[in-house]
């Protein structure tokens, strides 16, 4: 009862969701993971929306589902505040700064400006390389997070050759993403029968599944 | 018309289906959906990845946007592309939130991320293989010098410093302007 008294009761609350979560996204580079912090200090701790440990329970439900973490998270605080409702006006309102700024950049700098623009296109040159750069750097980062060795490092290298060889079918990255997720599920269940805790799980079963697809 | 209309709600479906892993695992994704389809060359890709570097918010609502709005030619196809990459995670977790004792206990779930884990670095490690190509990195050689130095200089500030890749990209567009 207490907390449902804090909150705004009224409509009002519709449009509090969304504000914040446009705040969230007009404000936040870089995407998911750099935008948890900032929601959290949102919500939690300035309009004390959801407390701490529910928070952490919802945000483990948004980031083990597909698609785009800021919206996920946005999805089920407000569908913890208000329902479906809630969590439309949550959604949109992380969408719509960067659609805004996405729509104008789209609108004002087309393909043929970045191409016919001298000062544009001498620009664009100099950052292509550096994006390749600012995508190898997270290969790095996550490979360690991962837990990826000498064993495991054939599932990476298979899945990134086998979707850059273009082949048809074999490179397309949802077969790889599914049989990540199927071959995961084998050997969790499987280390569970083993008795294990089934810490390293995932990673032999994947490597079963990618090998013989491979 | 139409078609083209159903085929990005089809791509974009997909895209937001088996987005996981966080926007750059997402890229190899996008990728094959839009440019190996034709309907925009790897060049002008990496240039949307470096505008949404550069502007908040996720990189899957940037590309939605943007090549919405390309593809169609209308604001329109824009907002069509947009929603459509959001519409299936949104119903996903918004069921499994309503389930959300049931869903972490679940050894599916806890089986299939530890085996996605390996896959997001494969999936992320084939974004930057297809990026590196003649139309990112030039044609001529006296180019592909410079290009080159510009990926391992940016990957050495990004990944040895605290620098913000924000200002790797700004100085990488000065570069370029100073050098071509």
């Amino acid at each position: 009862m207490q907390l449902t008294d804090k909150r705004e009761s009224t409509s009002g609350l519709y449009l509090q969701l969304f504000l914040t979560f446009c705040k969230i996204g007009a404000f936040t580079f870089g995407g998911g993971w750099a935008m948890i912090s900032i929601i959290q200090r949102e919500i939690v701790e300035k309009h004390k929306w959801i407390a701490l440990d529910e928070f952490l329970d919802l945000l483990a439900v948004a980031q083990s589902m597909p698609g785009i973490l800021a919206v996920n998270i946005s999805v089920v605080v407000g569908d913890r505040l208000k329902g479906l409702k809630g969590s439309i006006c949550a959604a949109l309102g992380t969408i719509m700064p960067s659609f805004l700024m996405i729509l104008a950049i789209a609108i004002f700098l087309t393909p043929d400006t970045i191409k016919n623009n001298a000062v544009v296109s001498r620009i664009f040159k100099g950052i292509r390389p550096a994006v390749v750069a600012l995508i190898i750097a997270p290969v790095l980062t996550t490979a360690k997070s991962a837990g990826i060795n000498w064993k495991t490092i054939i599932i990476p290298v298979t899945v990134a050759l086998l979707i850059y060889s273009k082949l048809p079918y074999i490179s397309n990255p949802i077969i790889f993403i599914v049989l990540g997720a199927i071959g995961g599920y084998i050997y969790y269940l499987r280390s569970l029968m083993k008795g294990d805790n089934g810490e390293n799980g995932g990673n032999e079963a994947n490597r079963e599944e990618v090998e013989s697809h491979a | 018309m139409l078609e083209t209309y159903l085929k990005l709600i089809w791509a974009y479906l997909k895209i937001g289906l088996f987005g996981f892993g966080g926007g750059y695992a997402m890229l190899s994704l996008i990728q094959r959906e839009v440019v190996d389809s034709g309907w925009i060359t790897s060049q002008m890709f990496t240039d949307i990845v470096a505008i949404s570097q550069m502007t908040p918010g996720p990189i899957g609502i940037n590309s939605a946007t943007y090549i919405g709005y390309v593809v169609t030619g209308s604001v329109f196809g824009s907002i069509v592309a947009t929603l459509t990459v959001v519409l299936p995670p949104f119903i996903l977790t918004l069921i499994a939130s309503h389930y959300i004792e049931r869903h972490r206990q679940s050894p599916f779930i806890k089986g299939a991320f530890m085996g996605l884990r390996p896959v997001v670095v494969g999936l992320i490690a084939s974004a930057a293989l297809l990026l590196m190509n003649s139309e990112n990195f030039g044609y001529l050689n006296s180019e592909r010098m410079i290009t080159i130095a510009i990926c391992v200089a940016s990957f050495c500030i990004v990944y040895f410093t605290r620098i913000h890749p924000i200002l790797v990209i700004i100085l990488a567009g000065i570069t370029g302007l100073l050098v071509f």
